[in-house]
């Protein structure tokens, strides 16, 4: 049976010496759905996000996957219950070809079965727009092709929840209108949870926004809710200018 | 000789090691420090520095102490010149990559050794010191007659001996004022800091790198000139220092000046302790296994800060 | 013809080369060539953990010692058949290699690279500290009625050359075979961006582990071979400089190649050989060598080759 919620957090926190990044953070993801995680710069997203999926140790608290505690396993454990993760910053196999990138990620759990594998990768680059590029190496690519190969690599991983850390940042505005229909397709297996500063993305692809401020909570609703929200324009939208 | 005084001995012999390792291994730590390579021609550059002082010695020939001023001198500069060359042309060249320069500086090492093998040959040549006055010590003792003082047989140290502990101090001192008082030892150290941000403060990193990688050598050298009259001066004596150096920079914390005297002198005096009452294989091997699992340990040195 | 095909064909006419220059060469060069061969395989050994899974040791000569030592005393003090001895060998590299791969590899870079080499250094003094039983750097002699295998005489020319190439051939298709495997392909990921490939789900440091292992056992099997085939055990190879000749090989012929370790032991073999006749400095040549390559082909010739003509080089 399909928890409501696929993930959620209790009390998690994560202080560096005497600062405290995370405060105490109880969060809930609803299976299926979209959920944005916004925020301004240092709200602690990025250390959030690192203790969901094992980058980060957690200082305190739980973290629990599809109802199971999470807390004590390694990355590659958590990974392998079914979270895939993309990076802030792009990295990819830059050495290899993009087909060797995305088999190494359906490899992992499809393990000795070529034929499997073979097939994933087909169906994912076929998915994402790369099948014609599948033997150049992927550090030629162009940048943006390198984010939506790192996308295709988490997809790759059939994954029940995805992470992704500001996929859209410095792509082209015609390519981040691509990408929220990419995003939106997923959500037949997949439950989405989206770091994003871009405000015309969230707004469009998110089912739910979640606003992280100082490292706590400040907010959590639907688009329409969060928008209305004066604290959240106040904190937030305010003072960004592109909101 | 009794336990006694065996052990006073043996804390000044240590005491010796101790002060040619701390020049030594601030050498590499300096260079570790600030352009974040790992030296592995270090030891040549000491071994070279011996060399050297050995031909400016029997260059100048008339009197010992004329030679061996020279030699400290003259030996330092050349071994930094030639280190500030290499790293001009090796290192800077393959930016500083971390792998590719511990091999660049593996292959130094041979030629270093290996040119000095064809010229310089195979044979230990010494050194004259340049003044070397045996000075007994006395002992001190509750016997029958109450408190005494006597003179066990052994028991001396050198003039030269007690000169090498003092110029090692006096050279790290001037050391630690050029780091901390000048205007030389700020650039490095914000070099240090952040390479990046230290370049577009106008800073030439470049040299700054040449300069420091030839300081490190010349550091090295130093400590070599000072050794060579108690020990002579050979083609392949660079390997221990360098091992050493490398055991002393790790546990005292990779980079951290302090942290690398102290660990110096922990080392210097315990090896200097172990090796006579122990067979120095087994101390070394203790030694070895002992540092290894500290780093496994504790990554970033005893006295390292984790970051 | 599919990369694969080629790769297979390459490999095996490169055997089957080895195998016909024997009856070319004069003797004086196919005694050379199965030295080769055995110090091929150390140079395979190494290029497994450097080559392909991006670890830089400065210790391998330990593996190598550690198999030679463990074949040499095994054979000496307890009587073992040369083929029971061998696989004596092989399992004390594989302790060795298991417990320092357990240590080291919470270390990275530099201080990997520190760590591997003061064991290594430790297991040399171990050596001469026990000099009654090691012989030292003196080292022992095998007897001759004792390097025989099911029959062959080992210490003859012939038999030594093919049993170098049988030895050879089963570790360089053996490892061609694991670098294209799932296995070796992750180690490859590993050694492109190690964060990358922990966050695919690998469990990193158990392929590392595993690396070091398997390195560590061809290395040993290397070493075994040499006191085999060549009849002496001694402390010299387990000094600095056969921790460094690897890395000085696998540089030279090209990294991460299967058949770059080969070539790089071929070409620092001769050019040693060569230039010893001149100089007894020879050791020169390597560091010029070393420094030429950092500095020019940080590929090697393998890896330029890779680069530049065959880009479905293995």
């Amino acid at each position: 049976m399909a928890a409501v919620n696929i993930l959620t957090t209790q009390n998690l926190t994560k202080s560096y010496g005497g600062n405290v990044a995370n405060n105490s953070i109880d969060f809930e993801l609803p299976t299926g759905k979209v959920m944005a995680l916004i925020g301004p710069n240092g709200a602690g997203k990025s250390t959030f996000v690192g203790m969901l999926c094992g980058r980060i140790e957690a200082t305190e608290g739980q973290v629990f996957f599809d109802g199971q505690n999470i807390s004590k396993l390694p990355a590659h454990e958590r990974i392998a219950l079914g979270i895939a993760y993309t990076f802030q910053i792009t990295s990819v196999f830059s050495g290899l070809t993009l087909h060797e990138n995305v088999a190494l990620a359906a490899r992992r759990y499809l393990g000795k079965d070529t034929e499997a594998v073979e097939a994933k990768v087909a169906a994912v680059l076929q998915r994402v727009g790369l099948s014609d590029r599948a033997q150049q190496i992927a550090g030629d690519l162009s940048y943006g092709h390198q984010r939506i190969l790192e996308i295709a690599m988490g997809l790759a991983q059939d994954p029940r929840l995805f992470i992704l850390d500001e996929p859209t940042q410095g792509l082209a505005e015609t390519e981040v209108q691509d990408f929220i229909k990419l995003i939106r397709s997923f959500t037949d297996k997949t439950t989405i949870l989206l770091i994003e500063h871009n405000m015309d993305v969230v707004m469009n692809a998110a089912d739910y926004i979640t606003v992280l401020n100082f490292g706590e909570i400040l907010a959590a609703g639907t688009p329409q809710e969060i928008s209305a929200n004066a604290a959240v324009q106040a904190a937030y939208l305010g003072t960004d200018p592109d909101a | 000789m009794d336990f006694g005084p065996h052990l006073l001995l043996a804390s000044l012999e240590g005491a010796v090691a101790a002060a040619i390792l701390a020049l030594t291994a601030i050498g590499l730590s300096i260079v570790f420090g600030v352009m974040r390579v790992v030296n592995v021609a270090h030891g040549e550059f000491y071994m070279i520095g011996a060399v050297i002082a050995w031909w400016v010695a029997s260059i100048v020939g008339t009197h010992p102490a004329l030679g061996f001023v020279a030699a400290l001198v003259v030996a330092p500069l050349i071994v930094g010149m030639l280190a500030a060359t290499a790293d001009k042309f090796i290192l800077q060249k393959i930016d500083y990559d971390p792998d590719r320069t511990i091999v660049a500086t593996i292959g130094l090492l041979y030629i270093i050794q290996q040119i000095t093998l064809m010229t310089f040959g195979p044979e230990a040549r010494p050194v004259q010191p340049p003044f070397n006055t045996r000075l007994a010590l006395p002992w001190f003792e509750f016997g029958e007659n109450g408190f005494e003082m006597y003179w066990p047989w052994g028991l001396s140290i050198t003039s030269y001996k007690l000169f090498v502990i003092f110029a090692a101090i006096a050279i790290m001192l001037a050391l630690w004022m050029l780091m901390t008082r000048t205007k030389i030892g700020l650039i490095m150290r914000a070099t240090q800091q952040d390479s990046d941000m230290a370049k577009a403060f106008g800073i030439p990193v470049n040299r700054v790198y040449s300069w420091v990688f030839g300081l490190g050598a010349g550091l090295a050298a130093a400590g070599a000139v000072l050794v060579v009259p108690m020990q002579q001066a050979h083609y392949l004596m660079g390997h221990d220092p360098l091992l050493l150096s490398f055991i002393v920079v790790i546990i005292g914390g990779l980079g951290s000046l302090p942290g690398t005297v102290i660990a110096a002198i922990l080392i210097g005096m315990s090896d200097g302790i172990i090796s006579v009452f122990f067979s120095p294989t087994l101390a070394k091997i203790i030694a070895t296994l002992v540092v290894a699992m500290v780093l496994v340990f504790r990554p970033n040195g005893l006295m390292g800060r984790s970051n | 013809m599919t990369d694969s095909k080629r790769s297979i064909i390459l490999h095996l006419s490169f055997i089957a080369v080895l195998a016909l220059v024997f009856f070319i060469l004069p003797d004086y060069h196919t005694g050379n060539l199965a030295r080769i061969m055995v110090l091929a395989i150390f140079a395979m050994g190494y290029n497994f953990l450097f080559g392909y899974t991006g670890l830089l040791s400065l210790g391998h000569a330990l593996f190598f010692a550690t198999g030679m030592y463990g074949l040499g005393m095994t054979m000496q003090f307890f009587d073992l058949s040369s083929g029971s001895a061998f696989i004596a060998g092989l399992i004390c590299a594989l302790l060795v290699s298991a417990i320092i791969g357990a240590l080291a590899l919470r270390t990275v870079g530099v201080a990997f690279m520190i760590i591997t080499l003061m064991f290594s250094q430790a297991g040399y003094l171990i050596i001469l500290y026990f000099g009654e039983y090691s012989r030292g750097d003196e080292g022992f002699i095998i007897a001759r009625e004792a390097r025989a295998f099911m029959g062959f005489d080992l210490s003859d020319e012939t038999n030594r050359y093919y049993a170098a190439l049988i030895l050879f051939s089963i570790c360089f298709l053996v490892i061609a075979k694991l670098v294209n495997s799932p296995f070796g392909r992750t180690l490859i990921a590993i050694r492109e961006n190690e964060e990358r490939a922990k966050m695919l789900g690998y469990d990193v440091a158990k392929y590392k582990l595993i690396a070091v292992i398997i390195s560590g056992v061809v290395s040993g099997a290397a070493g075994a071979s040499y006191a085999l085939l060549f009849g002496y055990v001694g402390a010299t190879f387990a000094t600095v400089q056969y921790s460094i000749f690897p890395l000085l090989w696998v540089l030279l012929g090209g990294a991460g190649t299967t058949i770059g370790p080969f070539i790089g032991v071929l070409f620092m073999f001769y050019l040693i050989d060569l230039s010893s006749v001149v100089t007894p400095a020879y050791m020169l040549i390597a560091g010029v060598v070393l420094v030429l390559l950092t500095l020019f082909a940080p590929q090697g010739l393998a890896g330029e080759l890779r680069k530049r003509v065959f880009k479905w080089l293995p």
